[in-house]
């Protein structure tokens, strides 16, 4: 996981502000058309450096802040096996975080000043994991639809513009295939076995799926910078495309789980050949993003005290590093 | 007290006959701690049988600005390319 | 050790016992130490050490999962690696003592780690020649992963011992309390005599003089100092366990124990 749809949520600077050269900024454009990549050294629009740090460490964001719902079960899971899947996958979560703060250190910002945006609340990270989880089932669940719409949104990123971006999204995208299957495979177990496993299931899907949905962003009526990000070729497509998308594929899987998708208003359009959903609780998704989540506070308190307790340990490491570099004579 | 780990670029050794290539960066506070960083984030899933790591500073990089001087100069020396040679078709073993 | 061959079917009831025993408590060993390092996971001091930790949890459960399937095998009651883990109470765990204490900081998970990678870089070189074969071919598995563990934990031990003045202090510490655990790591008793005669493990008399050669070795390298020898007796492996475990046994079981007889 976890790319959601936030690029509607920054102050993007506008490209003519930066007063760049004409010809610069028509050559780039040429080379993006072109599906050539930008690297870092590149000359490119200030404008589309700084939407790409934000995304980028959104993402990068996500991926770890991620780790902490899913890890709140590492020490419960309930068998060796979903035991050591689960802390693979988990730790999986990890490097993705940390290829996304690669490739964004890669455009001039470094990881120390990342980490302070996300403990001070400045930077925001995909809403889904300021939701809690509560029972095994939960676990399924967010591997299931969780990863399955990030994978969603990930896909077309592994083309980005901008070749790190691109090439850690490959990468991730690799590795994010066995996350959705666990999960589904957890679902799958628990809708086959006892009434309360069952129960538990259904109990959890009816908690992640509008949550699932909403990751996908604001729908296109409202995003504002779209057009901006496709241009860039950052984007591939809109937010609305790609929730069709995952709504297409995941409702035919939760029949064959037989459970219930949690919207009354769900229903097959042979016209469209496509799954229509209810309304979406916007309001519910601004909360969350804004901070009023149920689990916003316990995610960054975590974060946080992680980052302040481990701050002895990288101080003595880095200590350390200096006194060998003064005691070490020079190799031959 | 600086309790930042300076940036390494890392490059892995696929199996070997292949060549090491650059599959990322990451922290890390000496080079002892570097290699073991770059088999945990980056070897997972049996991606390699070596790893280098460099400090990311130590890398001089050609300039982008600087590539038509650089490169261009080679494309009119098409030359050096086997296919240059105009060869009949029933002479084998060229 | 003998090359006797090992022949399973030839053993009496007190050799076989003892024979699950002492796979047993290697792999309740790997299991406790592997659930403790999998409570770090998303809040280590980096990122890059989350995913480092996690590696050694990994390795440690899969140990953990070979050794007790061969364990309930050798019971011959019908228990597989869940029905061992999830469904035994604390008195019938058989880890070290020193496997269950709890993480505390990033030091004392250090120093846990260190003392114990250290044993089992012994015990599973001790056992790669074993008369059982099968335990042989898990040793020489977990030989493997037993020394990279090492060399994490010795790197960590080493920059925070020879850092700063407070993760000086701070690994000190936690050496010191936790160095009353190691008296059990080699003290022998009827299960590993039982073993060794039968020439499947190695003697841990001979073990312990190369672990302590190797523990001053990094204890110099990190400017520290062993603490003086504590007889007290921990019988984790006969056990008798710390406060510690039955608290991690109840978070651990919690599913298993809540909704018994299901498939997860
Ligand atoms: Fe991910
Ligand atoms: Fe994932």
């Amino acid at each position: 996981m976890y790319t959601q749809a936030l690029d509607t949520h920054g102050k993007e600077p506008l490209p003519a502000a930066t007063g760049e050269s004409g010809a610069q900024a028509q050559r780039f454009q040429a080379r993006v058309d072109a599906e050539d990549k930008i690297e870092p050294k590149d000359w490119m629009p200030d404008a589309y450096r700084q939407t790409l740090i934000r995304q980028i460490s959104q993402h990068a964001h996500s991926e770890i802040v991620g780790m902490l719902p899913e890890g709140n079960w590492i020490t419960r899971a309930p068998s060796l096996r979903r035991k050591a899947v689960l802390i693979a996958k988990v730790q999986d979560e990890g490097g993705h975080g940390m290829y996304l703060y690669s490739a964004a250190e890669t455009l001039g910002i470094s990881r120390a000043q990342m980490f302070e945006q996300l403990l001070s609340g400045t930077a925001k990270y995909s809403s889904i994991f300021n939701y809690p989880t509560l029972t095994w089932a939960d676990l399924g669940a967010i591997g299931w639809l969780v990863d399955g719409a990030a994978i969603m949104n990930q896909i077309p990123i592994c083309r980005c513009s901008y070749g790190p971006y691109a090439r850690a999204m490959v990468r991730i995208c690799k590795e994010e295939s066995f996350h959705q299957r666990q999960g589904f495979e957890i679902m799958l177990t628990l809708a086959q076995g006892s009434g309360a496993q069952r129960a538990m299931a259904q109990d959890a899907l009816n908690r992640w799926w509008w949550p699932s949905i909403m990751m996908f962003g604001p729908s296109d009526a409202d995003s504002k910078h779209t057009a901006q990000s496709m241009r860039w070729k950052i984007k591939r497509f809109s937010n609305d495309e790609l929730r069709q998308k995952f709504v297409d594929i995941t409702v035919p899987q939760a029949q064959f789980l037989g459970l219930a998708i949690p919207d009354r208003e769900l229903r097959w359009d042979p016209g469209t050949q496509h799954y229509l959903i209810g309304p979406i609780d916007w309001n519910e998704f601004h909360a969350v993003l804004k901070g009023n989540g149920p689990c916003n506070r316990e995610r960054l308190e975590a974060r946080r005290a992680a980052d302040e307790a481990g701050r002895w340990v990288r101080e003595a490491a880095a200590a350390h590093a200096r006194k060998q570099s003064t005691r070490t004579p020079q190799a031959p | 007290m600086s309790e930042d780990w300076p940036l390494y670029e890392v490059f892995i050794r696929s199996r070997s006959g292949l060549e090491h290539k650059h599959v990322g960066s990451l922290h890390a506070a000496d080079a002892r701690m570097a290699i073991e960083h770059a088999r945990d984030v980056y070897t997972r899933r049996q991606e390699g049988v070596s790893i280098w790591v460099m400090r990311s500073a130590d890398i001089i990089a050609s300039d982008p600005e600087e590539a038509d001087s650089l490169f261009e100069p080679a494309r009119d020396k098409v030359y050096r390319h086997p296919t240059f040679y105009a060869i009949p078709e029933e002479v084998k073993n060229l | 050790m003998s090359a006797r061959t090992y022949a399973p079917n030839e053993r009496d009831p007190a050799q076989q016992e003892a024979h699950f025993r002492y796979v047993l408590r290697l792999g309740d060993t790997s299991l406790v130490l592997g659930q403790r390092l999998g409570e770090w996971v998303g809040h280590a001091p980096a990122l890059e050490e989350d995913l480092g930790l996690a590696n050694l949890a990994l390795d440690l459960i899969g140990q953990a999962r070979l050794l007790l399937t061969y364990a309930g095998e050798l019971e011959g009651r019908g228990r597989d690696e869940d029905a061992l883990a999830f469904l035994r109470d604390a008195p019938e765990f058989a880890n070290l003592t020193l496997a269950e204490q709890p993480n505390g900081d990033f030091g004392h998970t250090i120093v846990r780690q260190w003392l114990l990678d250290a044993w089992q870089l012994e015990i599973y070189e001790g056992l790669r020649v074993s008369a059982d074969t099968r335990l042989g071919a898990i040793a020489a598995k977990a030989i493997k992963e037993t020394r990279y563990h090492h060399r994490f934990s010795s790197g960590w031990l080493i920059r925070l011992g020879d850092g700063t003045q407070e993760s000086h202090d701070r690994v000190q510490a936690a050496l010191d309390s936790l160095w009353r655990f190691t008296a059990e790591l080699f003290a022998a008793d009827d299960v590993d005599e039982r073993m060794k005669a039968a020439a499947i493990a190695p003697a841990l008399t001979e073990l312990a003089p190369r672990w302590s050669a190797r523990i001053d070795e990094d204890l110099r390298a990190a400017t520290l100092k062993r603490p003086a020898a504590q007889p007290y007796p921990w019988h984790g492996r006969r056990g008798v366990h710390t406060e510690h475990l039955g608290h991690m046994l109840t978070e651990m079981q919690h599913l298993q124990r809540t909704y018994p007889g299901v498939r997860w």
